[in-house]
């Protein structure tokens, strides 16, 4: 089975992005990198796919130089060679840019299967992987959380909402979107982490005619808040006894 | 005009329709609303619909709509469009409408924002507003290109009896579209539930939930502690219960439990979306973060911004006093 998986690198959800000066994206040179999260439990699904039943995975990003972090480890967990979309455009391109360039970049390659994360960490739009899999003419499903092969095709667990799910059945090739908690990460080895020098990355770049944005930011900034927060300072132990006092004298949630 | 596109299963409306109906009429601001609703059987479904303060209701009656598939739906929905030419088409943003919207707005082209929780003129043009990076930031954004561009509300953006409901009935109209059920290539099988919940968390008074600022699984004891003292239930958000450090019928979100108790106390939580549409009911919120920009306090009605490894301790030796 050739697998495709789509890896995102997002700023590390440890720190608050800062908005650069005409507030209309964050100061890319203030932000620390990682992979996006679903995107890992993508890449460890792709990985136990080919454990079980050979073929080979292949890691797909498109971004700015500093994409090749994520790929590198994604290479040393086991992914066996990488297309890295080069352009600095892409950094913070919309969903449709994005789905564009890695269809350009894939095509010519057949997947049997391409995995994408449910969502993206930083714009969130939930979907890149469903326009990629519509501009490749390819059937796909959603917030999956198990992958059986089935003949022919794949049986997949779809999440729904409030603990319920679905199984659905489709021929291949097709696009699944990873959710989180699919199945137990495994971490770079020394030895994956040697290996991965040694593997193939293929620059491609964009498509010559880079599809329309079809979504601008006008602004970004921090959320306002809703409520009053009464935020409650001193020490830990000052706190944490005046926050009891309030529970109990003003909210009267606790005896 | 404004289209909405309703979702229903099995005959039954889904009620955040009604929350999406609310967002299209004030985004409409007195232009007409028209809602589409698609499947096998949804004469019910239409009727309840035509209650709302809206021009009409459509209807697309197939049989191979019967069990939701995107390429079932996402056909007729972009042949109902192609006849109706929409300004903007508004869903709600359910799982169903995040696994066939993207679809349907790449095989027309359209712009689509998704998980907008309100709008706003900035210059002649409507920017969504839509949380952005896990909510530590908001965007206002613009749709670019060709109508009509797609939106998505975010659940509880608007609230489902703040819609308009007219004086009469509105019309149901019928359209006739043909669906090739042997071009729909999911198969889908019918929904179930993993096991039976032997924690109801929606009746708990009080609740502690932990993030992922509890750092290890050992640590969940000092909460347990916590939410004995306090005599409260221990939930978690998602990556607690992926994790497999809480049982999954202890996560708290969209794809976890709904709550609504007197105390929910949020011990290293951001305050994700997905996690807050699934305590936002809560009567007395209380969020314990290190991070001061963290999301959880814009909900939260007390917070402390500090280590919950210092705090907690202090937290139930104050209970005992
Ligand atoms: C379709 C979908 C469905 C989802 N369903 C759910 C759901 O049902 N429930 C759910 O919860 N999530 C759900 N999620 C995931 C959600 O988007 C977030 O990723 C998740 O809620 C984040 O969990 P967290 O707050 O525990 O972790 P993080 O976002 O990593 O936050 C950890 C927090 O802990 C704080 N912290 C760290 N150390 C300390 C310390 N020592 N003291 C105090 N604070 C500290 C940090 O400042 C940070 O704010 C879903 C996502 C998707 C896309
Ligand atoms: N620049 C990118 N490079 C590779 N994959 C991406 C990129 N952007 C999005 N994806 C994939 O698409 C998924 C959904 O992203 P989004 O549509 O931005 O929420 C992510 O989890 C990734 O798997």
């Amino acid at each position: 089975m050739r697998i495709a998986v789509c890896i995102k690198q997002v700023p590390s959800r440890d720190s608050q992005p800062r908005v650069n000066d005409d507030q209309t994206w964050i100061r890319e040179q203030d932000a620390g990198y990682e992979m996006n999260e679903p995107d890992a439990y993508a890449l460890e699904e792709a990985l136990r796919l080919k454990e079980a039943q050979g073929g080979e995975v292949v890691v797909c990003s498109a971004g700015p130089a500093r994409v090749a972090q994520v790929i590198r480890e994604a290479l040393a967990r086991g992914a066996d060679r990488a297309i890295h979309v080069d352009d600095d455009g892409l950094a913070s391109a919309d969903a449709f840019v994005i789905a564009d360039a890695l269809a350009e970049a894939m095509r010519q390659e057949a997947f049997d299967l391409i995995l994408t994360g449910l969502q993206s960490d930083d714009q969130g739009f939930a979907q890149t992987g469903v326009i990629l899999a519509e501009r490749l003419g390819l059937s796909h499903a959603t917030i999956i959380m198990e992958v059986q092969s089935a003949a022919g095709g794949v049986r997949v667990k779809r999440e729904l909402e409030g603990g319920w799910f679905q199984w659905v059945s489709m021929p291949l090739p097709a696009v699944l979107t990873i959710q989180s908690g699919i199945n137990q990460l495994r971490y770079a080895t020394l030895k994956g982490i040697m290996a991965a020098k040694k593997k193939e990355i293929r620059k491609a770049a964009p498509p010559a005619t880079i599809a329309a944005p079809k979504q601008k930011i006008v602004s970004l900034y921090l959320p306002e808040k809703s409520k009053k927060t009464q935020m409650i300072t001193g020490s830990p132990a000052e706190a944490a006894t005046e926050l009891v006092r309030r529970l109990r004298e003003d909210a009267r949630v606790i005896s | 005009m404004i289209l909405v596109i309703g979702e229903q299963r099995n005959g039954t409306l889904n009620r955040a329709t009604w929350e999406a109906v609310a967002g299209a009429q004030q985004l409409a601001a007195g232009a007409p609303v028209v809602v589409v609703v698609a499947g096998a059987g949804v004469e019910r479904v239409a009727a309840e619909l035509a209650a709302g303060q809206v021009q009409e209701i459509v209807t697309i009656d197939s049989p191979a709509l019967d069990a939701y598939t995107p390429d079932g739906y996402t056909a007729v929905l972009a042949a109902a469009i192609a006849l109706l030419s929409p300004s903007v088409v508004v869903l709600p943003h359910t799982y169903q409408t995040r696994d066939f919207a993207p679809k349907l707005a790449a095989r027309l082209d359209r712009a689509l924002i998704t998980d907008v929780t309100g709008m706003k003129k900035v210059g002649g043009d409507t920017a969504f507003v839509r949380p952005m990076f896990q909510g530590k930031l908001t965007a206002d954004v613009v749709p670019q290109g060709p109508a009509p561009h797609f939106v998505t509300f975010q659940i509880g953006a608007f609230r489902a009896d703040q819609a308009g409901r007219g004086a009469t009935a509105a019309p149901i109209r019928p359209v006739a579209v043909n669906v090739d059920a042997g071009a729909i290539r999911q198969k889908p099988e019918a929904p179930f539930q993993e096991a039976k919940q032997s924690v109801d968390l929606s009746q708990a008074e009080r609740i502690v939930s932990v993030g992922r600022g509890i750092k290890e699984q050992s640590n969940i004891a000092l909460a347990q502690q916590l939410a004995d003292a306090l005599g409260a239930e221990l939930a978690a958000s998602r990556p607690i219960c992926d994790s497999g450090w809480l049982p999954m019928e202890r996560q708290v979100g969209s794809s976890g439990q709904t709550v609504a108790p007197k105390l929910y106390l949020a011990l290293g939580i951001s305050g994700a979306i997905q996690h807050l549409v699934g305590m936002k009911g809560a009567s007395t919120i209380v969020a314990i973060n290190k991070d001061p920009d963290a999301p959880i306090f814009e909900v939260a009605d007390f917070g402390i911004v500090g280590d919950l490894f210092e705090i907690v301790p202090a937290m139930i030796a104050a209970l005992k006093t």
